[in-house]
């Protein structure tokens, strides 16, 4: 028994005295606002203050607890700075997927007790220790700042009166978050936090090898069950798409990939904890990995893919290429990329009689629902996915991971059945960025027009499908960027290797192929002795411009305007830079495009909107938020086609037995898509009403004490009115040569990277990023600036630090992401060329975001030192080797 | 036998040490439940009991003696930085900054740093140019290694069998030593070295009379560089007399975060700098 002062009361903990705090306080407690992302000191989700000071409480045996304060989320209301820091991040957007947001807050709360006016330095070093995947962190300064100064009005009131007391939320309102408040006071439930306190746990059993035969012997010895693949009552497989089921929930003899999943134990916790490797009765018969060099060679992986190819992705666009006066090419490479969302994966399911109810993280729960219905044999009906909160996903949560498990494990037993990965398991087995090798030239004229672009691109598509033929549908049809081409040759094909399954991560394979893209404009500009951001207006596609799909652009293209956005601070920014010493600065643009929704295929969603006869409005948004803000902007949007305030709305939320299907939560689509939808069903409602009070299209409705009024008139109502929204974005499928129309619309951006760079040691300093975005419009500014800057950050990660290699870097401190030290100031020019088919001119920004700032940054190295970076991440070693190599 | 052990003195410690063999020792975690973790992912558990040394209070503080300073076992990061200390231990105090995040330097011990004895272990190159000597009490008392002796290899130390390491001892430094550190790494918190240098120089009238320069990240342990040293002695402080040459004993090896050949250029590029900090 161990005693310590908890939230200044007094608590006996029963636990072993070894028990990390972090698990006392979780398991024993039920103080679940503390975060476990890594078990190792590396996250800081963990973080509470002991004694005032702030620690990671995964790092503590709970016996060093004993007679000590230790403070947590839970109590930090009750602290002086606690409740100003709550509405500081609640009002600057410093929580989205809101995971890291009770670690941000103990540590802040830290600083600020001996700080109170802290300064930004003292900021990043006080948060330094408590990563963050969503936000990029400029929010979480501004909000710490805030607090500090105290420039936040009634803190606490915010708090107090809840979202009820925010803006009416019309479109363009940066409303905060609908969702927010249960991020900031430790009761939002995560994947991890809410499963019945009698589930049995489980454990996967996954290969250390990359390529193994293995056998199963008698289990029997074991404390607790083994399941195998011969427990899966229904299919043995899943996958992204319906005719590929190539991913074995067990897997049968053969393993493809290190944490590939051969058994799971079930049991009690303690038992199932017991189990040693040793105890396994698992054989293994180590086979030769395939490599993305080596595969098109080898004996096929899976029989259906003979030569290893998943599949290959092509477009052709233009008869023959005008003749160039200039050429550049080069080969570039990149590696695989780890989401690390803070939240590993995490859920519990339970057996209802004949159906099965699944609940944990995710970022489509209708494909989860599909899944477990055909890995249980039962039918989609008899499964209803019900989603905690996510901690972040960014791709990585599209695909099934616990799922399957644990409704196969509760199937069975009979028992809720639980899991949660360890942040090792988490990157061992989960999707990846592909790694890219790309070939690619270019042409322009003499005044510098581009003729050409030709691009031919291996991705490592892993050991499994995944979403391996997406990425490779969606490259060739990006990789030239935004740009008139006359002449473009593209192919990208995804290879079957035994490496991590490639899947879906922002931007879907287009990141990578910016790098390539980019980085011939700025041979090109140079060569045409043309300045390299008036290049790109040179080249830039305009509305009414066809595609090299064959696609008429007829509105919101605002490429133009992004750059034209840009051009002052580029001039500024260039005008600033040291071009002698040891440290040399440099600028750099890069621009994209992205299409929104799924390419060359149906993403319907459905949204609804009801009013009960005791004047309750109720919004059902099956669209999953993973702390991108849809729950907020399309309640904005229902609010606002309807004709009432955000506040009217009550949210029921994602539930396959609740709501209908929005599709998934990817692609750039929830506010596109999902955004229409929500715009029919509330101008559907707003029309039953208004039919029923005989009113013309401008009636003024107004919902008070359950009383709806229109024009100021009382409207009665005897069954409960409904207005249903479904929309589906128009696209014509693409041809073998990748012509057709794959998306409804585009988002646009253009970006600048100003840094420096030691001449000397390769390192990089990022000074300053100014991002400008064509959204079409900003539903909520606020969250628009947060997904910019936080797909930002995981684009410098991308340039500069992220590369994952299996069995080396399975943790979060070999494995880097940027900290709150690595985001430079960002400056986030919103343009808003509106699209007709978008709800209120919206279009998305989720992925958008990511893709030019790893090609910026590495066009403003070569500014800086004239080195053309040919592998990322851009790690001290290669860049000082690519400026040698430049000398 | 229990899992874990919190002996409240130094002869009970000593007595269970010896009573348990296997077991492991366990200051403020920050390494040794990190590992723990990253061994439970493939179900290898590290079931060694814990001897936890954080309830004897007689191996906490940082206490000034007549020969120079003695930093008990339990002393943590932020405590150093809370002390104050002489210019020379300034570059202790710059690594201190760096190691982790504040949640790890408020917990974190000096002596856990060089017990776990990691290539990469920031402190290390500060201490040894500090010449910081290790105290080490087993049943038959105390010893003193000097740090260069004690760190053996990678995970590697001289603490023998059934020894606890009890301190840290600091010489006073010389009049007007002043000590740096530089630590390069791929990302600014957070961060395994790449490689990290720390010095102490004293200079009179612009001659360099005393120096102590330590490379770390580049060999299995920290190392002095008695080469570059010597180059400076007598000389004006100036960073170009420090040549490749002189950190030709390093062995230092590729891994993810650089290749071998950078480490060796990078480590003479940070000496260069720390001297001309230090100038
Ligand atoms: C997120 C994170 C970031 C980190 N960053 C850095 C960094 O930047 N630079 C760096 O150098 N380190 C870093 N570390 C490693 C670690 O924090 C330091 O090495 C720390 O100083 C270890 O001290 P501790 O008290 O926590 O050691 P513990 O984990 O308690 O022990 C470490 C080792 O020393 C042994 N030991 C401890 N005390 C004694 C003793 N008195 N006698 C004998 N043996 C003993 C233990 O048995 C164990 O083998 C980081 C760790 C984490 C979790
Ligand atoms: S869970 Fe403690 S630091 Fe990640
Ligand atoms: S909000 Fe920080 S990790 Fe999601």
């Amino acid at each position: 028994m161990t005693t310590l002062l908890l939230n200044g009361a007094a608590a006996h903990i029963d636990a072993a005295p070894q028990t990390r705090l972090s698990a006392a306080l979780r398991d024993a407690c039920g103080l679940t606002g503390t975060k476990v992302g890594c078990d190792a000191g590396d996250c800081g989700a963990c973080t509470v203050l002991l004694d005032g000071a702030q620690v990671c409480s995964c790092l503590v045996p709970l016996a060093q607890a004993e007679g000590r304060a230790v403070t947590t989320v839970e109590g930090l209301a009750a602290t002086p700075q606690g409740a100003a820091l709550q509405a500081a991040f609640h009002a600057a957007g410093a929580a989205q997927c809101g995971i890291c947001t009770p670690g941000m807050l103990m540590a802040a709360s830290d600083l600020l007790a001996h700080t109170p006016h802290p300064t930004e330095a003292e900021v990043q070093a006080a948060l330094g220790g408590v990563l963050c995947r969503c936000t990029g962190y400029r929010a979480i300064i501004a909000a710490v700042l805030a607090a500090g100064t105290g420039a936040r009005p009634s803190a606490a009131a915010v708090l107090a009166a809840g979202a009820n007391a925010l803006p009416l939320g019309a479109v363009g309102d940066a409303l905060p978050r609908l969702d927010g408040l249960p991020k900031l006071d430790g009761t939002e439930r995560f994947g991890a936090d809410d499963a019945p306190a009698d589930a049995l746990w489980l454990r996967p059993i996954r290969s250390p090898h990359a390529h193994a035969r293995f056998s199963i012997g008698d289990a029997s010895h074991l404390p607790v069950r083994l399941l195998t693949a011969a427990d899966v009552p229904g299919r043995n497989g899943f996958g992204i798409y319906p005719d590929i089921k190539d991913q074995a929930v067990f897997a049968e003899g053969l393993a493809r990939y290190r944490g590939d999943c051969v058994a799971a134990l079930v049991g009690e916790r303690a038992a199932v904890e017991s189990v040693r490797w040793e105890d396994l009765p698992i054989t293994w018969q180590e086979l030769p990995p395939l490599t993305a060099a080596t595969a098109p060679d080898a004996a096929p992986l899976h029989p259906r893919w003979p030569d290893n190819i998943l599949t290959t992705g092509r477009l052709r666009s233009g008869e023959t290429a005008p003749p160039a006066a200039h050429t550049a090419q080069g080969h570039w490479t990149t590696g695989f990329v780890e989401h690390a969302y803070i939240e590993p994966e995490a859920g519990w399911a339970e057996r209802h009689g004949e159906t099965i109810h699944v609940h944990g993280c995710t970022q489509a729960p209708y494909m989860d629902r599909d899944e477990v219905a055909g890995v249980l044999g039962i039918p989609l009906d008899n499964v209803r996915i019900m989603p905690s909160a996510c901690g972040g996903g960014f791709g990585g949560k599209l695909d099934v991971s616990f799922q399957p498990m644990v409704a196969v494990a509760a199937w069975l037993t009979g028992r809720p059945v639980r899991a949660v990965w360890s942040r090792g398991e988490s990157l061992a087995s989960s999707t990846k960025r592909h790694p890219a090798s790309i070939h690619a030239s270019a042409g322009c004229d003499a005044e510098g027009r581009l003729t050409s672009f030709e691009f031919e691109a291996d991705y490592d598509t892993g050991a499994y499908a995944s979403w391996g033929p997406t990425v490779a549908g969606r490259v060739p049809v990006h990789c030239m960027g935004p740009y008139r081409l006359p002449f473009v040759r593209s192919q990208a094909r995804a290879v079957l290797t035994n490496n991590p399954p490639s899947g879906a991560f922002r931007g879907f394979g287009v990141p990578q192929a910016a790098i390539a893209q980019e980085m011939l404009w700025d041979q090109l500009a140079d060569q045409a002795g043309l300045d390299r951001l008036e290049f790109r207006v040179l080249n830039a596609l305009r509305e009414g411009d066809v595609t090299n799909t064959s696609q008429k652009l007829e509105h919101s293209v605002g490429l133009v305007a992004c750059l034209e956005a840009l051009r002052p601070h580029w001039h500024a920014l260039r005008a600033a830079r040291r071009t002698t010493g040891r440290t040399r600065g440099g600028v750099g643009v890069a621009c994209m495009w992205y299409g929104i929704g799924n390419t060359g295929m149906s993403n319907p969603s459905t949204m609804r909107l009801t009013l009960a006869p005791d004047g309750r409005l109720t919004f059902h948004n099956g669209a999953v938020d993973i702390g991108q803000g849809s729950t907020t902007v399309l309640a904005q949007i229902a609010a606002e086609a309807l004709g009432l305030p955000v506040s009217a709305l009550h949210l029921v939320l994602y539930d396959t037995g609740l709501t209908a299907d929005a599709g998934k939560t990817s692609a750039s689509r929830q506010t596109f898509v999902s955004g229409r939808a929500a715009q029919g069903a509330g101008e559907a409602l707003r029309g039953e009403i208004l039919r029923r009070a005989n009113a013309g299209p401008d009636a003024r409705l107004t919902l008070s004490d359950g009383r709806l009024r229109v024009n100021g008139e009382a409207l009665r109502l005897d069954s409960t009115l409904e207005g249903l929204g479904s929309w589906d974005p128009p696209t014509v499928p693409l041809d073998a040569d990748g012509q057709g129309i794959p998306y409804a619309t585009y988002g646009f951006a253009a970006q600048l990277a100003a840094l420096e760079v030691d001449m000397d040691l390769g390192t990089i300093h990022l000074q300053k990023i100014v991002a400008a975005h064509d959204v079409g419009r900003a539903i909520n500014p606020m969250l628009v600036r947060g997904q910019v800057e936080g797909g930002i950050a995981q684009g410098i990660g991308l340039a500069l630090m992220e590369e994952y290699l299996p069995g080396r870097t399975e943790n979060l401190h070999d494995y880097l992401i940027p900290t709150i030290g690595d985001v430079p100031e960002i400056k986030t020019i919103l343009v808003e060329a509106r699209e007709p088919l978008g709800p209120f001119g919206a279009k998305g920004i989720g992925e958008p975001a990511l893709v030019p700032t790893a090609p910026a940054i590495l066009s403003a190295i070569r500014d800086a030192t004239g080195a053309t970076l040919r592998r990322v991440p851009a790690l001290p070693h290669r860049v000082l080797e690519a400026i040698r190599e430049h000398r | 036998m229990d899992a874990y052990l919190r002996p409240r003195s130094l002869d009970e410690a000593l007595a269970l040490l010896a009573a348990t063999p296997g077991c492991q020792l366990l200051a403020g975690g920050t390494d040794v439940l990190p590992a723990r973790a990253g061994a439970e992912v493939w179900l290898h558990a590290d079931r060694r009991p814990l001897l936890d040394l954080s309830g004897i209070t007689a191996l906490a503080g940082i206490a000034e003696t007549p020969d120079g300073w003695r930093i008990g076992a339990l002393a943590t990061w932020a405590q150093l930085c809370a002390t104050p200390l002489p210019p020379a231990f300034d570059g202790l105090k710059q690594a201190a900054r760096q190691v982790g995040g504040a949640q790890v330097q408020n917990r974190g011990t000096l002596l856990g740093n060089l017990c776990n004895a990691s290539p990469a272990a920031d402190g290390a190159p500060p201490l040894l140019a500090l010449d910081a000597r290790v105290e080490l009490t087993g049943p038959a008392g105390a010893r003193v290694l000097p740090l260069g002796e004690f760190l053996l290899g990678n995970r590697r130390t001289a603490l023998a069998a059934g020894e606890i390491a009890t301190a840290l001892l600091l010489p006073r430094p010389p009049e007007g030593a002043r000590g740096g550190f530089l630590k390069l790494g791929a990302r600014s918190h957070l961060v395994i070295s790449i490689a990290m240098v720390g010095g102490v120089l004293v200079l009179e009238e612009g001659v360099v009379r005393h120096a102590r320069l330590a490379v770390g990240a580049c060999a299995a342990t920290a190392q002095r560089v008695p080469l570059a040293e010597a180059a400076l002695l007598g000389a004006a402080p100036d960073p170009a007399r420090l040549l490749p040459d002189h950190l030709a004993a390093l062995t230092p090896i590729d891994d993810v975060r650089a290749s071998a050949a950078y480490r060796r250029h990078a480590s003479l590029v940070l000496l260069q700098r720390l001297v001309e900090s230090l100038a």
